[in-house]
């Protein structure tokens, strides 16, 4: 891999997506649609979302179907902030991250007792709890979510307005994006998909792999929440069915869809997602029978995703290449 | 609180729980011995539910409603097995939470197409609507004949893992697949007869539910959950664990539902018990599985692999 041409797909095609998303409040503007912002928004807070998954799902390799749970924390941080009139952003980003924190390293500490499917079920089983306890918040809309009462405020911009908040969960998803490529080479990067792929070793080593597990979980959660909590502005709205098992599922389908354990593929798998969705939705309103099926060939067909796709392209394309890297030499993971 | 309301509470709590076991016997020995994680289980159910009241809205029998839930399921269970699922028996956790639940979403929607966004009635059969008196309580006789047939079928699957040559093949392909497999055993057709045999199992539960429940898209999702809840809390794998699991489950979740909210009232103000009360009934089985698994990762009655 020493010899990498600057023109692969695999960095292309993200950059030309992160380059889109840059031009669509333009676009929205000049044809005056503001329906692009709401929808790009919205795939832009599941990227940060979904990126954030990838941090424990697929650097950690920790399988937890209740991400969904974070998502909604940060929603209602927002919401119940508001709702005592507390319009303060960084007073919403404050509790988003305290109570995120909290709430991911109780859990987490709890679940990395157990591996294998009972981490699934008990990471489904926390978001569950999670999703039932503010089901039964009457208070604040209980089953019915609550509108934003006031929204967040920071540094003299308003996340209410749906450019504001789309510009800032913008800049927000470049920095994840540039920072989850540093950790991903760094050190604790390093040590984190060195216990996915064998805790004991990891352990023989000196390294207390449950730990650099932990606190992967507990940032992963935390990034959850803002999303959550961009989520809550831009839709001015929070709801017990952000933090449903299903949203978990689909955070999960997302990440995989694009390349787990990829730096670029959360962002290309929730374009896929909710792309296909939308566009599906155009031609019948059952849409899900046809996408059930896909994820069902997604996952037969193993999980290279997108990215794993794009760098197949890349090594077919390029002379000698293929020869001097086997493709076996590179499976489970992808580079990008 | 009267005797007889906790006594016909315990009942309904008995009632969920051989339902709850319908489901985690099929799914339990999928999970514990092809290692699959099954999130399309619910759907099954679901499906058994709808086949059976498609059937008696033809018919207008309960037993061939019970009959066509039954095939079915079982038809549904072998293909998915064949087509799918048996393809991933090899493959990690992620593979198979991400196929399932693309299986779910595939059965929920053809669920809408074919049957419509309406809940669809299944009655109660006119043998079983009245009432059996039970010590004294009148209790109603459909939810009665659940609890029968759910202890016929636990009974009934202790006796073909213990006592029979199939069993034996099972818990042996559980233990060490290859070796059984070298012995001359077909454990491809054993492994789809067990599948078949989890998704039957989910479709009578499926019918039994229907006259209770309504029929509707979606149904499947709450009782899954609830139902992974049993397999985790009973040990993964042990058809046993499930058993009692699903017992302990059914009935914490009911009294917890009719009884924590006005034992709250007792001891804290009316307003926090309120909020508190349902909330934590609705959690209270979680925090049971939470507490199982933090206390014994392998669950309570695990499966003994000697």
């Amino acid at each position: 891999m020493q010899k990498q041409s600057s023109l692969r797909l695999a960095t292309i095609l993200p950059a030309l997506m992160l380059l889109m998303l840059a031009v669509v409040p333009f676009a929205a503007s000049y044809f005056e649609q503001p329906f692009y912002l709401t929808f790009f928004g919205r795939i832009i807070i599941y990227a940060i979302a979904a990126t954030a998954l990838n941090l424990a799902l697929g650097y950690g390799g920790l399988v937890s179907l209740g991400h969904a749970l974070f998502m909604g924390l940060g929603s209602y941080s927002v919401a119940i902030a508001g709702f005592h009139e507390v319009d303060s952003g960084l007073m919403h980003l404050a509790i988003t991250v305290a109570v995120c924190a909290l709430v991911g390293l109780v859990t987490g500490a709890i679940s990395l007792r157990t591996s294998g499917i009972a981490f699934i079920m008990i990471t489904l089983a926390f978001g569950q709890m999670g999703y039932f306890v503010f089901v039964s918040l009457k208070q604040y809309g209980g089953d019915d979510g609550i509108s934003i009462a006031a929204t967040s405020k920071l540094f003299g911009l308003d996340l209410g307005n749906s450019i504001t908040v789309y510009v800032t969960a913008f800049v927000i998803l470049l920095a994840l994006l540039l920072w989850m490529a540093r950790l991903r080479v760094s050190p604790f990067g390093m040590v984190l998909r060195g216990a996915r792929e064998n805790a004991r070793r990891i352990n023989a080593i000196g390294l207390p792999s449950k730990r650099y597990q932990l606190l992967a979980y507990v940032m992963s959660s935390v990034l959850c929440g803002v999303a959550g909590l961009l989520l809550a502005n831009l839709n001015a709205f929070a709801s017990p069915s952000t933090m449903s098992w299903t949203v978990s599922g689909e955070l999960i389908v997302m990440v995989v869809l694009g390349g787990l354990g990829s730096v670029f593929g959360p962002l290309l798998g929730v374009l896929a997602f909710l792309g296909i969705e939308e566009i599906l939705k155009g031609y019948t309103e059952h849409w899900m029978a046809l996408f059930g099926p896909m994820i069902v060939l997604v996952a037969l067909m193993g999980k290279a995703g997108v990215v794993g796709v794009l760098e197949k392209i890349d090594h077919r394309c390029k002379p000698g290449a293929a020869a001097a890297v086997p493709p076996a030499a590179q499976t489970g993971e992808s580079a990008a | 609180m009267s005797l007889s309301l906790i006594l016909s509470q315990l009942l309904n709590g008995l009632q969920f729980g051989v339902l709850l076991f319908l489901l985690a016997a099929g799914l339990t020995l999928v999970f514990g011995i092809m290692s699959f994680v099954n999130l399309a289980h619910g759907s099954l159910y679901m499906l058994g539910a709808y086949f059976a009241a498609t059937a008696y809205n033809q018919t207008e029998s309960f037993t061939l409603a019970v009959l066509a839930a039954l095939a079915g399921c079982i038809v549904v269970g072998m293909a998915l097995e064949r087509l799918a699922v048996s393809r991933l028996y090899g493959r990690d956790h992620l593979d198979h939470v991400l196929a399932t639940f693309g299986m779910m979403m595939f059965f929920n929607e053809a669920a809408r197409m074919m049957w419509g966004p309406q809940p669809y009635f299944l009655p109660v059969p006119d043998m079983l609507s009245g009432t059996v008196n039970l010590l004294g309580i009148s209790y109603p006789s459909y939810r009665f004949a659940i609890i029968l047939v759910g202890l016929l079928v636990a009974v009934g699957a202790h006796l073909l893992m213990h006592k029979t040559r199939l069993g034996m093949l099972i818990r042996a392909g559980s233990v060490n697949p290859t070796m059984v497999g070298a012995l001359g055993v077909n454990i491809k057709l054993l492994n789809a007869f067990l599948f078949g045999l989890g998704a039957a199992l989910a479709g009578l539960a499926g019918v039994m539910a229907g006259p209770i429940l309504s029929v509707q898209v979606g149904m499947g999702e709450p009782v899954l959950i609830t139902t992974l809840v049993v397999i985790v809390i009973g040990g993964i794998g042990s058809v046993s664990g499930a058993f009692y699991a699903s017992l302990i489950v059914g009935i914490v979740d009911t009294m917890g539902r009719a009884f924590l909210p006005t034992l709250l009232r007792d001891m804290m103000s009316r307003e926090a018990a309120n909020a508190a009360g349902p909330a934590l009934a609705s959690m209270l089985i979680y925090i049971l599985m939470a507490v199982v698994l933090a206390l014994r990762p392998q669950g309570l009655f695990p499966a003994r692999r000697t």
